[in-house]
């Protein structure tokens, strides 16, 4: 099992250090001089030569990777040109407001894709199915940020159920004391059900929005997986031997559907950890994507910088975490490792 | 049912490729459909500034944000533009990025993919490396930084777009060189002394085309997605252009208040393409190869 | 064969499977029993509707199969008419399957033992603990070594003979009163072979267990079973004990059949000595006999609908022109 886990630990590796020349590179490729470009659009010709020298801009490129290597090691990501903060500060303090709403985004599609793909699966051609493959083909075509637009005209303004699209919580409540950042789980633990109600009604719509972009292509997978573990011998082995509904399409079925599933993840999170960043700008939330969004409207790159960094980063995470999650289902990867 | 036999010698493949065709649409009539959706995008790209009534640029602050009416029929913006003629106007540009998008990937994607296949050896690690650290990127990300890097301008959009599909082509160019090079398609060629970038050229690259044509049609949904996805968030496109996704931007506040068509024509010309263009996709891999049905 | 003595008995099965190339009319008129106790096996080419037979019986069609005809009757109960209820107490438990390529037919992902164990726990209502205990012993009744820790074992790490095993462990496990056994040792080496299917005699003597063999080979009929039904292109053409039928073969398929085999055991799809092919089961003209089209023996007569001509005691032809009963005797294969 161990050897399983750090056999995957190594394959991320070459991904990690792929992350971080490329954003390295990202950073060297601004047209013109980069250090016009980190001095900010008002420097003047010393300040920009200044900068120049602090962030070692006139060493040679290789010197370059290694300070900037250097500088990622001690968590320095350099510091925002419009807030003068240190880029790691802000990205910490902001990311948990991402990660609660893009992870109760993807609960709330899977809680859905997956049940609508398992009876799509075994109630062939009826309406379930039907609907199944329309939500699909059309899903995959809906530009994220349209969606939450029209989910706020309707149940903001048309319907008034849904509160003002103004962030994680409404200007009279106080953000609950800190514990996770998750605003749910903090809420809770601080015994403070109102703030609770208050944080969970603003995610209502971003989670909406986010839970239906993955949708499609989750309950796509599930309903073709599960239609072609339905129809393999051993399914037919176990309704011969007279097991239960449940026992023969969850436990004997699913689980073995479940498979392509979560291999199907990493590209949904690729997907998801794009949309966060429209999905915030809809609804003005206070994370990470936000944060990237208002820094290239300034010219402002570290922060930009640092936002690709940590993405990726997170995607790489995730990715791993999904390769070892599967080979703790899948036996026969445990066993071959 | 049309018989799929040996068609005579006379008869070209463009020729049984359109029986093949004919035979497919009449048994899918949503293939049918989204061909013809997409000629009438096509056409609106066209000639979308000649049959636009109204100047897409001229504003006109006494009939701003007017709900759709007999005059406009999708009502005006802020400004008092025709959203309907911007609507109209801008299929060009979404057009134009989807398209070169996805010749640009098809270019660089194919040669390269076909290059590893057929090759193998270095050719193989470096365009896999180069692959996977792609394919290490969300790719909304990845598009962005792009974008940041290179400045912000359509170019760049068409690039970036290009650069983070390129890993999938490269993948199926390759596996398709991989099956062909064993099959010894090439060895045959060789042995008559063909130069290897001719065999490229007229053995492997025909044949992977098909199969990269179907995905074509997919990754132009996904370019014009993420396209306006860019200009949604203030890069690469700039007011007052017209193009989709920045009209979605600029409406957005409005809706919140109520004004909902500023946004919402140009939100569903997006939509109404990318699935066009996604249904196109699902029969053209009918047409091209029906093993692969979903 | 009176309802008391019958385990089962088929009855005018017939079997419609929608297709995308067209209706494809898999059973007509099906009809054979089985007595309590009795190994009888279902012998034919492939896609002569055995293995539908089969399915039909236990419920387990696809869902583009359908039954448009006949009762299968088990004990009083008609198995096609009963109700899910009446069904979820027969499959598993009264009546049981195994199947070939016993591998693919095991859950891939699941420990051999729990797969017996949910056996247990589904029909003998026993709680999850018991039932592990339970399944280890079947394993050992099946002839495994050290059952315990193989239990715990994937159906990737045992081999062919090892899953078959499993497979019989669980189809015995509620101890039922028949056994249908579809082809369980293609895919087996000859040795295995022989292992299973004494295993299989000999548990089903324990049991008192009928059991349906089904297979393409002929000789491992002869061996086993004490009568044998010969299937062709969704009928049964003969129906006879063993000696009968390699002494008196009745029916000229069947004389092909038994002409074509030779002394050592070899499977049927091998041999390309019987004329002609089976017929395209989607033709809505297909002819009352489906072998007339390639029978020499073919009359005026086979154009009405198959007779159930009965020629002996308990020999039962399908046949308007059977072949007279002093025709040469071709070899007998292991008829004891």
């Amino acid at each position: 099992m161990m050897i399983l886990i750090i056999k995957r630990v190594m394959m991320a590796i070459p991904s990690l250090i792929g992350v971080v020349v490329v954003t390295f590179l990202l950073t060297r490729l601004l047209p013109g001089d980069p250090a016009v470009y980190f001095a900010g659009p008002a420097a003047t010709p010393q300040a920009i030569q200044e900068v120049r020298v602090k962030l070692g801009l006139d060493k040679p490129l290789i010197q370059q990777f290694g300070s900037y290597v250097f500088d990622l090691a001690h968590g320095n990501l350099g510091t925002s040109l419009t807030t003068g903060q240190p880029v790691i500060t802000e990205l910490r303090t902001r990311l948990p407001a991402s990660a609660e709403l893009t992870l109760l985004g993807l609960l709330v599609s899977i809680a859905i894709a997956v049940p609508l793909g398992i009876l799509a699966a075994t109630r062939p051609n009826s309406l379930l199915d039907h609907t199944c493959r329309i939500i699909s083909t059309a899903g995959v075509s809906l530009p994220v940020f349209f969606t939450g637009l029209i989910l706020i005209y309707v149940f903001y303004y048309l319907l008034g159920w849904a509160p003002a699209p103004l962030g994680r919580l409404d200007v009279f409540y106080v953000a609950p004391p800190q514990f996770t950042g998750f605003y749910l789980i903090d809420s809770l633990i601080g015994g403070d059900p109102q703030a609770f109600i208050a944080a969970l009604k603003q995610l209502v719509l971003p989670a909406l929005t986010l839970g239906a972009f993955s949708l499609a292509p989750i309950a796509r997978m599930t309903r073709a997986s599960m239609l072609a573990v339905l129809s393999s011998d051993f399914i037919r082995t176990a309704r011969a031997s007279g097991l239960s509904n449940w026992t023969v399409v969850i436990t004997y079925a699913f689980r073995n559907a479940m498979l392509p599933v979560i291999t199907t993840l990493g590209m949904v999170f690729s997907f998801l950890l794009g949309a966060n960043v429209l999905v915030e700008k809809v609804f003005a939330w206070p994370g990470i994507g936000s944060y990237a969004v208002e820094a290239l409207l300034a010219s402002d790159f570290a922060p930009v910088q640092g936002f690709v960094l940590t993405m990726a980063a997170m995607y790489v995470a995730l990715n791993l975490m999904i390769d070892i999650l599967y080979g703790l289902i899948d036996p026969r990867v445990r066993l071959e490792a | 049912m049309t018989d799929t036999t040996a068609a005579s010698p006379r008869e070209s493949q463009v020729a049984s490729l359109l029986r093949h065709s004919r035979h497919v649409l009449a048994e899918n009539p949503v293939t049918g459909f989204a061909f013809a959706l997409f000629l009438l995008i096509v056409l609106a790209a066209v000639f979308g500034p000649q049959i636009a009534p109204y100047d897409p640029l001229a504003s006109n602050t006494a009939q701003a944000l007017k709900p759709p009416n007999a005059q406009h029929w999708f009502g005006t913006d802020q400004l008092g533009r025709d959203v309907f003629s911007r609507v109209i106007v801008a299929t060009r540009l979404d057009f134009f990025i989807a398209v070169a998008s996805v010749a640009l990937v098809f270019l660089m994607g194919g040669f390269a993919g076909v290059a590893a296949g057929f090759f193998g050896g270095w050719t193989d690690r470096i365009v896999g490396r180069i692959a996977d650290t792609i394919m290490a990127f969300p790719l909304f990300v990845l598009a962005m930084g792009i974008v940041a890097a290179l400045g912000n301008n359509v170019q760049n959009i068409v690039l970036a777009t290009a650069i983070v599909n390129f890993p999938l082509y490269a993948r199926i160019a390759r596996a398709e060189a991989n099956v062909r090079r064993e099959a010894g398609f090439v060895e045959a060629a060789r042995l008559s002394g063909n130069a290897d970038w001719r065999i490229l050229v007229s053995q492997i690259l025909p044949n992977v085309f098909p199969i990269l044509v179907v995905q074509m049609s997919l990754t132009m949904g996904y370019a014009i997605l993420n396209a306006a996805g860019l200009s949604f968030i203030g890069l690469g496109v700039r007011p007052p252009t017209p193009e989709w996704g920045i009209m979605v931007a600029e409406g957005a506040a409005f809706m919140v208040a109520g004004q909902w068509w500023n946004a919402f024509f140009p939100g569903a010309a997006l939509m109404i393409a990318v699935f066009c263009f996604n249904l196109l996709g699902d029969g053209l891999r009918d047409i091209v190869d029906p093993r692969r049905r979903t | 064969m009176t309802a008391a003595a019958a385990a089962l008995r088929v009855e005018r099965l017939s079997v419609e499977f929608r297709t995308r190339s067209g209706l494809v009319r898999a059973l007509d008129n099906v009809s054979f029993s089985v007595r309590k106790g009795e190994t009888i096996a279902l012998v034919g080419e492939s896609g002569s509707g055995k293995s539908v037979t089969a399915y039909a019986i236990m419920g387990i069609l696809d869902l583009a199969g359908r039954v448009t005809n006949g009762q299968v009757m088990f004990g009083e109960i008609d198995l096609l008419a009963a109700s899910p209820k009446q069904l979820a107490a027969v499959r598993g438990r009264q009546i049981s399957m195994i199947f070939q390529n016993p591998r693919t037919a095991l859950n891939p992902i699941r420990p051999v033992g729990r797969q017996i164990a949910d056996v247990f726990i589904r029909h003998a209502k026993v709680p999850a603990r018991e039932a592990s205990g339970q399944a280890i012993e079947m394993l050992r009744a099946v002839g495994i070594t050290d059952p315990a820790r193989r239990a715990s074992a994937y159906p990737f790490e045992l081999s062919g003979g090892m899953c078959q095993r499993v497979m019989i462990a669980i189809a015995l496990a509620a101890k039922p009163s028949l056994l249908i056994a579809d082809e369980p040792t293609t895919g087996l080496d000859v040795t295995t072979q022989a292992v299973i299917m004494d295993l299989i005699a000999d548990l089903a003597a324990e049991l008192g267990m009928a059991t349906i063999f089904i297979t393409h080979d002929l000789a491992l009929a002869s061996q086993r079973a004490t009568r044998i039904a010969v299937m062709h292109a969704g009928h049964v053409v003969e129906d006879a004990p063993i000696a009968d039928l390699f002494a008196q073969p009745r029916h000229p398929y069947t004389a092909e059949l038994i002409a074509a085999t030779p002394d050592s055991a070899a499977s049927l799809d091998e041999l390309a000595a019987i004329p002609g092919s089976l017929p395209d089961l989607r033709r809505s003209d297909l002819p009352p006999c489906r072998y007339s089209e390639r029978c020499p023996r073919k009359t005026e007569h086979c154009a009405q609908p198959l007779p159930q001509t009965a020629v002996g005691a308990e020999h039962i032809v399908a046949c308007w022109n059977p072949l007279p009963v002093y025709a040469p005797l071709k070899r007998a294969i292991g008829a004891s």
